[in-house]
Parts: structure tokens; C-alpha cells; sequence
């Protein structure tokens, strides 16, 4: 058996035969396996869906209870058969419940990551390599121009600039899964212990991920009352919400706000300026340059597959160490998802 | 170097021009000599490091990088300086960060054999920004919004001196300006501007309100016409000569005519303008547009020094033979002015000045000038000494009322700093038979109430959304009216309409009016200058 008999990709995404399932299908099917929450990899309407108990939730949350017929929660490391195919899912250190996918069949074992990074995460369990025949990694920041700075020194500088600029609000861009979470533990662990203020938007994750046993600390809602000098209850306070949200009509109750961003396209200026911000944070969910090719060397898979994001790149890389690579070209995920 | 990328860095990411003078004021405060100076120079002037080119930067990276990847970096990166610092792989074992000062100074003294190992070794010691901004200081040109107005305005707030000091001082100071910082910190006496031919900070005036005219006492004034150049001040001593623009940037390799057609010792204050090179008895000006051609280039061709030839029409003087004449008043400089320029220059003449009775005479005058040139009138008190800045009283000027046109609104684009979230930034059209064709961009004359309201009918009336462009919805029957205000109209092939409007501003909102009522392109049209 080939490889590509147990794995190849559709249109509705990465399919197997054999198990007659797919794995993070962008349309509805009778069968998923879910790596994570986020909503281009987390669709609802499928027959079934197979992902850790933390995503579950996660999709309950977002989608409501019905997102499925049947759920069938799998925590790390249980194993399951699914029409003769063994399946069982390993921490993947993206977002809180996020896993690599394991599929063996016959002897061949093809690992799908799904997203995942390397740099230690306080909101979820870190990534664990595993051995396989194929390694079907991500690519997001599949260049080498991404190499993403220490985390904590970025939480440093958003604590130093509400220090420096007392009189604004700080206006935050983060996803609302997964990365406004980790800002905020991250935050904490550099002894910032004032209310954090947070979109409507985020506050049932928040609420889910303390539930989950992630602990965030004192959050307040970003509302204002329409009296005389609320406005300046903001300043020089950090306000998180999601990055849509920074343009919208909502942003205006903030006196003098400091736009920022926290993401990996942070790293390049132009991205930043276009996005209208003054204090880029670079902090990402993804695997910058150094964790992608890192893992490949660690896991050192007989084939690479390479998906969504900057798949020439890491293909052309791995032709450099004389590794088996090619890139899948899944549609369907987003570019900026982050 | 690294202080020095921090500091591009947040000027960069910071939009204020309050913002951006903290920062440099900040960075004066905490970096030493001669650093502080060297980032002055390479902010404010074109550094040039002949030892390294980017061609040989280029060479230094694909001796590291792998071609593929770097093109594929550069081209999602969009910029080779960025991407260059981004990817390179540094390798351990440089700990020793060049400062800004040593790198100046070691590539000016390196040979273009040594440069390039040398820049090597840099890149492994610095970090991402760091490298950015050394990859930039070689290429040249490290455009980051920041002019050189601005950071002499950051000097004289941080030594607590007024910014005409600094303009006076400017051109004859050389980088790393360690005099200079010694006067602004309080430690040594003014530096001597030793340097020929400088500038001098140019006297502005305020526009004539209605409630200002019981002030002005005419019979104490004289008029002028305003002409509508630019504010050059042309200056020669000995053997060198300058032209500047109002703020003290030195134009003069744009305008080698101007400065080979003015012999005299002396410091002229007056307008640059074209004129029209087959008249010969006198200077016919030329439109601005014909002016605009001749801006903004670091040299100018042998052609259009024939087709688009310049001159100053003077109408102060501020220095002549070693003596300065800014004390004299108006009518006293006047004469001064009449007699170096005598019967003419060959690229220099006299601001003729105009007669008017009363205001009435005056508001006629201004109204029909003789020429298109022409922006209104000025007027100036008879017994005033030159002031630099603009002190309320002794210069006044009364434009031209402006052209008024209505437009329908096509797009709309968010703003910047604390208009991110409003729709601020308009392009607006006029009819051709039923189709809308854009005539003009605005961004101001709105009131911060009217901007709401503007923004939310942007927000309700969205066709489609371009980025941080929304096209909104303007037909015959629907669309949003404004009222324009400019100054002038030029030709313009670069434009689908044809046209080119000066200072456009959102003069009045017309909830009232019908789109299909909005001006059509022929009336724009008829307001151009005559040919």
C-alpha cells in the first residue's frame, strides 16, 4: 500500500479510504476527524466528529450543541479503530485541546499535525514528535524571513508601552481562541495582575478555557456607560479583542487608543503598517521557520507533505537536505487565520 | 546600532508628528555624543557610504542563503532590505554591536575589498531591526516619514530654543553635530554659522478675516499681488550661491538658471515661477502647474531649463554686502531691494506693488487679477521690521475666494491614528452624460460631527470593499452631495477626468441635494486656466 492510499487530499480535504473519514474537512461530511477549534479547520454540519474533549467543547461553543450528530470525544493518546484504520491524537501545542492526527494502517503511519508549535504555551499541552512514514506538516510561516521572537519579551513590551503611555488604551488584535488566552496567562506570568478588559466576542472561550482549568486571572468586560468621563476609564489600560474588531465602530469608546496586533506577520514591517499599527506583538500559534524545520529533522519522517501556507518554501528546503518532500496545495484554509 | 533601529523602529509604528518628536527628543536625552548626531544626519541627509553598495549586500546574503528562498522571502516580504535582515542566519561567536557612529565611520574609511566582510560581521552581532536599518543607511534613503523639518523641531524642543535658531543654524552645521548638542544641552555658546550664503528664516503672514479688517489700516499698508509660486529665498555671497525653499531645504541644484541669473551680493525673499519662454520683454508667468514640473527633482534636464525656465519675482531683502537688513523697515528694505535689482536681473524682478483706495477698491483688485498666477493680495505694513515666524499685525494676505464645485462621493477610505475606525478620506465625481468620473480626493474641512455622519453613510451605502476601501453607492438617483472648495485646477493626462485639483477640502455637506443635481465635468472643465 501506498502512502497516498491512506491519505491524499480532495476537494472537501485530506481524505482516507480505508477508514472512509477525512481530517479537517472545509465541507460537511459523514465522517471528521477534528485537529482543533479554529473555524477553518472546526466546521459544524458533519455526521460525526472525532476530536479531543477540549474541541468538542470548543465547537459546542461556538457552533452550539447541535454542531453534530454524533460526537466521539478521544483524549490524547486513547487509541480507536475506525473501519480497521488505528487512529489515536497527540498534543500538538496550538490552542488548548488542539492534536496531531495519527493514522496506521498496514504498516504505514502518516501523521497529519494539523496547526502546532514548539515554543512552550502556559494555556495548553506542548507538542510531542512522533515517529512516522510520512509527516504532513503545516507551513504558515513556512519561510525563513519568520523566525518568532521570545514570547514573554513581547508580553514585556506591551506591559512597557502602558507604562509609557499612561494616557491611551492599549487596543489589542488577537485571535479570540487560543491566542487572546495566551496573551493573557502570558501577561499574568509578567506580573500584570490588573483587570484585563475583553471584547463581548471572547468572553465565553475565556469562560470555557477557566472552566477547562486554564486560569486567566481578573477579566472585565469592555463596555462604557454613556456618562461623562467614562471614557477615561481606558487609559493606560489593556483592552483585547478580536482583530476585526479594531476597525469597527466599537473601537471608538477608547480615548486615543495604541493599535495593536499579536501575530506572527507582526515580523514584517509593511504587514504591520498596512494593518494600521502602532505596537506590533509577534506572537503566534504557528511554528516559526526554526520549529518547522526542526521538527521535520526530529521526526525525520521517510516523506514530507507540506499544506497550507508557504509550501514551496519548506519543499525546497527539504530538496536542500535531500529530503522526500512535496507540497498538497489543500484549499480552503485561510492565509491570515491567526 | 541597535538604539538606533529601536528608535526607526517606533518612529515607523508612530503616526503623531507630537509622538514622533517625543521619541527623537527622548533618544537626544539618552544617547551620547557623537551617536546622536550621526542618527541626526543619517534621518535628515542622504549619508552616502561609498565603500558598499546594495549589489555588494546582495553578494554578502547569497553567500549564506539559499537563492529560492530568498527571492521567495523577498517577494512575500515585499522589500530586499527587509527581507535581507530577516533571513539572515547569523551565526555565533559575533558578540560586539557596532554603534551607529563606528559603522559610519569605519565603511567610510574601508576599502570596497574589506567593506562587505566587514558588513558580515555586523549582521551576525546585530539583530533583525538592527540590520534593517543597516541595510538602509547603505542604500540610502531611509524614508520613514520622518522630514528633516520635523527632526530640527525635535532639536530645538529638546535644547528649549526656538526653531527658527535651528533653521538659521542648519545648513552651515556637519554631521555629528557635537557643537550643536553642546549650545542645546547649555554647555557651550551658540555655534558661528561659518558657512557662505545661509538661510534665514522666512517672515509669514495671517489671512484676512472679516473681523480683522477694522484692524488693518490700509493707509499704513502696502498691497502686492500674491503670486502663486512657491516661497524661495535666493541668496548669494561671494562666490556662492543658494536657492531655498520657505523651510530651508536647499533647492538650488533643481535651479541652476535661477542661481546663474542673480549677480548680486544679497539675500532676496520672494516667489519662484515660470515663465513663458517666448516672451521676451518681460517674465510672463506661467501657471503653477507649469512650476510643479520643475519640483521635487534633484537635477533638471537641458530641455526643460529651456521650455520651463524659472526666475524669482522678489519682493524683500534680508542681507546684502556682509550687512543685515531685517531691523530696516518694510519701506527702507524696499528701496534696498529697488536698487540691486535696478532695471532687472536676468532671472530676478521686482513684486510690483498695487495701488487701492479702500477695501472695496482691493476686494475688486483680488477679484479680477490680471493673470491666473495670481492668488490674491498681500499686505504689508510700511514700518515693520523682517520678523521670522508669523507674528499677528504687520503681513497680512487675502486670497481669492476659491472655486466651489459639487460632487457625488465614489469612495471612501479609513483614516489613520484616531480616525482608524472612520471612513475619513474621500474621492469624489462629477457627471460625464451617466457616468461618475472622480475629479478629486479630500480628507479635511469636515466637522468631527459631519464625519460621523459621513461615516455612516459610507457604512450603510457600501457596493464593494477594496481593502481599506469601500465603494459607495452613487447613482442619479442616490448618492451623497459635497460641496468642494480649491484652489486652483490644473491639466492633468495622469487623471481619468482630465484635471488636477489644489488644496480640495469638503466645503459643506449637501444632505439637500440630489446626486443627479452634482456639477458636471464640463463646468470643472471650464474653470481651467487659460492656455
Amino acid at each position: 500500500m501506498k502512502p497516498s492510499e491512506l491519505l491524499h487530499p480532495t476537494p472537501a480535504g485530506l481524505y482516507c479510504p480505508p477508514g472512509d473519514f477525512y481530517i479537517d474537512p472545509v465541507q460537511p461530511v459523514g465522517r471528521a476527524i477534528i485537529t482543533h477549534g479554529h473555524a477553518d479547520h472546526a466546521r459544524a454540519g458533519h455526521g460525526a466528529v472525532l476530536a479531543t474533549p477540549e474541541t468538542l467543547a470548543i465547537m459546542a461553543v461556538r457552533y452550539g450543541e447541535v454542531f453534530t450528530e454524533k460526537r466521539q470525544p478521544l483524549a490524547y493518546g486513547e487509541v480507536v479503530e475506525v473501519n480497521g484504520v488505528t487512529i489515536w491524537l497527540v498534543p500538538a501545542g496550538h490552542v488548548l485541546g488542539s492534536a496531531q492526527a495519527v493514522v496506521e494502517h498496514r504498516g504505514i503511519r502518516i501523521v497529519t499535525t494539523g496547526d502546532y508549535k514548539r515554543r512552550r504555551d502556559p494555556t495548553c499541552a506542548a507538542f510531542e514528535p512522533v515517529e512516522c512514514d510520512v509527516l504532513i506538516s503545516e507551513a504558515t510561516f513556512g519561510l525563513p524571513v519568520f523566525i518568532h521572537p521570545d514570547t514573554a519579551g513581547e508580553a514585556r513590551k506591551l506591559i512597557r508601552s502602558t507604562e509609557q503611555f499612561p494616557e491611551r488604551a492599549h487596543l489589542i488584535g488577537a485571535y479570540a481562541l487560543g491566542k487572546a488566552q495566551r496573551l493573557i496567562c502570558h501577561l499574568r506570568e509578567e506580573g500584570y495582575d490588573k483587570p484585563i478588559y475583553i471584547h463581548g466576542a471572547m468572553k465565553r472561550l475565556c469562560d470555557l478555557y477557566e472552566e477547562l482549568g486554564v486560569p486567566l486571572g481578573p477579566l472585565l468586560p469592555a463596555t462604557i456607560e454613556k456618562e461623562k468621563g467614562e471614557k477615561d476609564r481606558f487609559a493606560g489600560e489593556i483592552i483585547i479583542c478580536p482583530p476585526s474588531a479594531m476597525q469597527s465602530t466599537w473601537a471608538r469608546r477608547f480615548p486615543d487608543p495604541v493599535p495593536a496586533f499579536a501575530s506572527g506577520w507582526m515580523r514584517v514591517r509593511q504587514r504591520a503598517k498596512q494593518r494600521g499599527v502602532e505596537l506590533p506583538i509577534i506572537m503566534s500559534d504557528h511554528a516559526d521557520w526554526e520549529e518547522l524545520t526542526n521538527t521535520v529533522r526530529e521526526v525525520d519522517p521517510a516523506e514530507l507533505w507540506v499544506t497550507h501556507g508557504r509550501e514551496d518554501a519548506l519543499v525546497r528546503w527539504a530538496e536542500l537536505e535531500g529530503r522526500r518532500a512535496k507540497a498538497l496545495h489543500l484549499v480552503g484554509y485561510e492565509e491570515d487565520a491567526e | 546600532m541597535n538604539r538606533f533601529a529601536e528608535l526607526l523602529d517606533r518612529l515607523i509604528f508612530t503616526p503623531s508628528r507630537n509622538g514622533k518628536i517625543r521619541l527623537l527628543t527622548e533618544y537626544f536625552r539618552e544617547v551620547p555624543d557623537p551617536e546622536r548626531g550621526w542618527a541626526v544626519a543619517a534621518i535628515t541627509r542622504d549619508l552616502e557610504i561609498r565603500s558598499v553598495k546594495m549589489a555588494a549586500i546582495r553578494g554578502v546574503i547569497a553567500s549564506r542563503v539559499d537563492e529560492v528562498l530568498f527571492d521567495l522571502s523577498r517577494d512575500y516580504v515585499g522589500d530586499t532590505a527587509e527581507a535581507a535582515a530577516l533571513i539572515w542566519p547569523a551565526e555565533h561567536g559575533a558578540n560586539r554591536q557596532p554603534s551607529l557612529s563606528e559603522v559610519i565611520e569605519t565603511l567610510n574609511s574601508a576599502s570596497r575589498t574589506e567593506a562587505p566582510a566587514i558588513v558580515e560581521q555586523w549582521f551576525d552581532a546585530l539583530d533583525a531591526s538592527g540590520r534593517w536599518a543597516l541595510i538602509k543607511l547603505i542604500s540610502g534613503g531611509l524614508r520613514i516619514g520622518v522630514a528633516s523639518r520635523l527632526v530640527k523641531l525635535a532639536l530645538a524642543e529638546f535644547g528649549g530654543k526656538e526653531p527658527q535658531e535651528l533653521e538659521e543654524l542648519w545648513h552651515g552645521l556637519k554631521p555629528p553635530y557635537t557643537e550643536l548638542f553642546a549650545w542645546l544641552e547649555g554647555g557651550a555658546e551658540k555655534p558661528v554659522n561659518a558657512m557662505k550664503a545661509p538661510f534665514r528664516p522666512v517672515m509669514l503672514s495671517h489671512p484676512v478675516e472679516e473681523a480683522d479688517k477694522p484692524k488693518i489700516d490700509l493707509d499704513r499698508m502696502a498691497a502686492e499681488w500674491k503670486w502663486d509660486g512657491i516661497r524661495v529665498q535666493l541668496v548669494r555671497e561671494g562666490g556662492e550661491a543658494r536657492l531655498y525653499s520657505r523651510t530651508g531645504d536647499d533647492i538650488s541644484d533643481a535651479f541652476p538658471d535661477v542661481i546663474e541669473g542673480f549677480p548680486a551680493n544679497a539675500a532676496l525673499d520672494g516667489e519662484l515661477l515660470v515663465f513663458d519662454p517666448d516672451t521676451t520683454d518681460h517674465f510672463a508667468v506661467r501657471p503653477f502647474n507649469d512650476l510643479q514640473q520643475r519640483l521635487n527633482r534633484k537635477k533638471v534636464s537641458a530641455k526643460m531649463l529651456k521650455t520651463h525656465p524659472a526666475f524669482v519675482r522678489a519682493y524683500d531683502i534680508l542681507w546684502e554686502e556682509g550687512e543685515d537688513l531685517r531691523t530696516l523697515t518694510l519701506e527702507e528694505r524696499r528701496r534696498r531691494l529697488e536698487a540691486v535689482i535696478g532695471e532687472g536681473l536676468p532671472r530676478v524682478d521686482l513684486s510690483k506693488r498695487i495701488e487701492a483706495a479702500d477695501w472695496d477698491e482691493l476686494a475688486r483688485l483680488r477679484a479680477e487679477p490680471p493673470i491666473d498666477a495670481i492668488e490674491g493680495v498681500m499686505l504689508k505694513s510700511r514700518d515693520a521690521p523682517y520678523v521670522p515666524g508669523r507674528p499677528k499685525g504687520p503681513w497680512w494676505k487675502w486670497k481669492k475666494e476659491p472655486f466651489l464645485i459639487d460632487a457625488v462621493l465614489m469612495y471612501a477610505q479609513r483614516g489613520h491614528g484616531k480616525r482608524s475606525s472612520f471612513y475619513s478620506d474621500y474621492t469624489f465625481g462629477c457627471w460625464r452624460g451617466d457616468e461618475l468620473v472622480p475629479v478629486g480626493k479630500a480628507y479635511h474641512g469636515y466637522t468631527d460631527q459631519e464625519l460621523k455622519k459621513i461615516d455612516k453613510f459610507v457604512r450603510d451605502n457600501t457596493v464593494e470593499r477594496f481593502g481599506p476601501v469601500r465603494s459607495v453607492k452613487a447613482s442619479r438617483d442616490h448618492g451623497l452631495v459635497f460641496e468642494v472648495a480649491f484652489e486652483g485646477l490644473n491639466r492633468s493626462p495622469r487623471h481619468k477626468s482630465g484635471v488636477a485639483m489644489r488644496f480640495p477640502r469638503i466645503n459643506r455637506l449637501r444632505w439637500d441635494k440630489p446626486a443627479a443635481e452634482a456639477d458636471e465635468l464640463s463646468t470643472l472643465e471650464a474653470m481651467l486656466p487659460r492656455q
